[in-house]
């Protein structure tokens, strides 16, 4: 078993400088930040190492940080323009008992971030869901497409935090 | 209706109006589409259990549209799903009963407020005949809604009302 | 002579008596033979996620029960660990116990939905009704406790929202009574009769490689042979103080990993929840159930991840806080949603009457691949 700063050497050694930095500021868990363009092969490292053996990704979740510059415009209509969106992954390991966190952080104008499905099929289904509840892009995903909402939905991404709900859908009238 | 065993006691002859006999027909077996959404779903499936039997009122699942009278509409309805629904209720043939069970069939529910993808009560794509109130609602709940839906059926008649 | 031929495309729909819910399946079938199944889901989604970014942190908590609305218990537990995580706040010792009896009891009557309606698919009508006759002895209990039959609103961040009437332990050894003998009974009916057997054995093969890639968790994972559950191996709350056996899948029937191999694991499951019952049930210590629920929830900045062993599997919550009475970020990782990917796999070669049995025994809610 190891703690997340002794994994976060063991991937200093392998990767370079620029594509990793750790964040011990939350109280409850340190998280290990890695560059978008990247995540494939640090993943593919943490699976296959003897010494860390991440064979389990228990979730993969994406969250719109909503730190971009506010524009209220003429209908009190709110839009974000800038800022984030983040990517968070949990693993474990069922042989050595041990969990890390690592985080993805790409632009909210364009954000594209490397697909883990060829190291962890579980992926699959988390960054459809991803993709259709923020509009994240992942690159080489084999078949990128709404999951939950309907085929044809037109009106954006619902999760993000400035996102606005049609009047009417198919002529069922949506609000209550 | 009358007694109906009295009746059989002069030579087995019953005289009764063609509208009670069909009225009374028609509401001892209502047999409905299984069609469970959500969890209100599962109060239905203990309700047709044996611990508060739907059979004992001549209630049986069927499996296909086409051969049913009436749905119960059990738990909440998207707007994926409500097109499918629309689709479904088109293919029931006449008479044909709406039960919406559970408050997100009715009106939507505790998803009222944020909910992008819930459709606010069923009756806004198809025409709901009895409405149970309830989260889930209890099975005594659910036989006394078929109970006002079989009286609603006792009073209907088949002359076209003139103005 | 070599023909040409084509695959044709069926349409298992949303609306159909043995999906479990509403899930639509498109089966590209040779003749019988299923050559691609492609699940597609969405047409229960309730934006969970949304809600839980506006409501404050004790309102989600009846939002939580309705997505595995079979084991509501279980996700009311693991929102309270999640948010307790955060706050680092610890709950009093007769909390713990109620808790845990909770949850125990909610898996057994998790357990006998989810044998039932397999049984019913297949064909069986009779222990689909026996089996609800015993949920309605749970059902009263928990009715007694809390005042509500399916989604009980009843463990909350910091406590429990009321505490056990006096005749709860000795009605719940009387249950634990009956019931012992009612698994005999359901093996006699189900489990080991041939023509369940033949319809399940050797169908549906799970490897354990596979399992661990897919995600895949709880009883679809111990069938396939590993012993792998989150009460013994990374324990929350105070399972660690109990004695009980993780049952496994040994390919009795057929082989290991088959759709047998997870009902029976099933099966053994509920037994080894009434042992824990019955040690927990006399040790309840004496408290106060409310004592540490906090006035007002606003955990400090930050994220924390926290998951339960659920019927169906690895439930897990993270919960990202920034500071405010409502939660910036919460998502719910359900078993079912990750379960449910690795049908494509198992259903390859069968033939379409077994994709039945197959998803009877990967027991799905589709509340919870929804959410």
């Amino acid at each position: 078993m190891k703690n997340p700063e002794e994994i976060f050497e063991i991937l200093k050694r392998e990767f370079d400088e620029t594509l990793l930095s750790i964040d011990n500021s939350a109280p409850t868990e340190p998280i290990i930040n890695i560059a978008p363009i990247g995540i494939m092969k640090v993943s593919r490292f943490l699976r296959d190492t003897e010494e860390l053996k991440f064979d389990s990704l228990m979730v993969l979740s994406g969250v719109d940080e909503a730190n971009g510059i506010k524009i209220k415009d003429e209908d009190g209509v709110e839009t974000i323009t800038g800022g984030n969106l983040s990517v968070y992954y949990h693993l474990y390991s069922t042989t050595l008992r041990h969990k890390i966190t690592l985080k993805v952080t790409t632009s909210r104008d364009d954000p594209q971030v490397e697909s883990v499905e060829s190291v962890w099929k579980c992926a699959d289904w988390h960054e459809r869901e991803a993709y259709d509840m923020f509009g994240i892009i992942f690159l080489n995903h084999p078949d990128l497409r709404r999951i939950l909402m309907p085929y044809d939905w037109e009106a954006g991404y619902p999760l993000r935090k400035d996102y606005k709900n049609p009047e009417f859908y198919q002529g069922m009238k949506v609000p209550y | 209706m009358g007694l109906l065993d009295k009746e059989f006691s002069d030579g087995n002859i019953v005289i009764a109006r063609v509208d009670d006999l069909m009225n009374w027909a028609r509401l001892s077996s209502i047999w409905q589409l299984g069609f469970g959404l959500a969890c209100c779903a599962i109060e239905m499936m203990a309700t047709s259990a044996s611990h508060y039997d739907f059979d004992r009122f001549g209630v049986i699942p069927r499996n296909t549209p086409r051969q049913s009278d009436a749905i119960i509409i059990s738990g909440t309805v998207t707007l994926k799903m409500a097109i499918r629904i629309k689709r479904l209720y088109e293919q029931m043939p006449d008479p044909k009963y709406i039960i919406s069970m559970g408050s997100c069939a009715n009106c939507g529910g505790p998803y009222w407020e944020h909910g992008y993808h819930v459709l606010k009560g069923i009756d806004r794509v198809i025409p709901v005949d009895v409405y149970v109130p309830g989260c889930p609602p209890r099975p005594e709940a659910l036989l006394e809604g078929l109970l006002k839906l079989q009286e609603k059926i006792r009073n209907e008649t088949l002359r076209i009302k003139s103005a | 002579m070599a023909l040409k031929t084509d695959t044709m495309i069926l349409n298992m729909g949303p609306q159909h008596p043995s999906t479990h819910g509403v899930l639509r399946l498109e089966l590209e079938i040779e003749g019988e033979l299923i050559r691609n199944v492609t699940p597609h889901i969405g047409y229960l989604h309730r934006c969970f996620e949304k809600h839980a970014e506006a409501m404050t942190y004790p309102q989600i908590v009846p939002y939580t029960d309705r997505m595995d609305y079979l084991a509501s218990m279980g996700n009311n537990f693991g929102y309270a660990i999640a948010v307790e995580k955060l706050l680092g706040i610890k709950v009093p010792e007769r909390v713990e116990y109620i808790r845990v009896i909770m949850a125990e009891l909610q898996r057994i009557a998790s357990h006998l939905v989810a044998l039932g309606t397999n049984g019913l698919d297949i064909g069986a009508f009779t222990p689909f009704l026996y089996l609800f006759r015993d949920r309605e002895k749970i059902l009263s209990l928990f009715e007694m406790t809390c005042g509500a039959r399916l989604l009980y609103n009843y463990i909350w961040v910091g406590g429990l929202s009321h505490d056990i009437h006096p005749d709860f332990p000795r009605l719940t050894k009387e249950f634990i009574n009956y019931f012992r003998p009612t698994i005999t009974e359901l093996n006699n009916l189900l489990t080991f009769n041939k023509i369940f057997i033949e319809r399940t054995a050797n169908i549906g093969i799970l490897p354990v490689d596979t399992a661990i890639n897919y995600g895949v968790s709880g009883p679809s994972l111990r069938g396939s042979g590993i012993a792998f559950d989150l009460r013994r191996d990374d324990p929350y709350s105070i399972y660690d103080r109990f004695d009980f056996d993780i049952a496994v899948g040994k390919g009795i029937a057929g082989t290991v990993g088959d759709c047998w191999d997870r009902y029976y694991v099933r099966v053994l499951e509920m037994e080894q929840s009434l042992r824990i019952i019955e040690q927990a049930i006399d040790r309840i210590p004496e408290g106060d159930v409310q004592s540490a629920i906090p006035k007002r929830i606003k955990p400090p900045k930050g994220t924390a991840y926290a998951r339960v062993e659920n019927p169906r599997g690895e439930l897990g919550y993270f919960i990202i806080s920034n500071g405010g009475v409502t939660p910036f970020r919460v998502k719910v990782r359900g078993p079912s949603f990750v379960n449910l990917e690795v049908l494509g796999e198992l259903c390859k070669g069968h033939l379409v009457a077994d994709v039945i049995a197959i998803l009877g025994s990967i027991d799905i809610v589709l509340g919870e691949v929804d959410r």
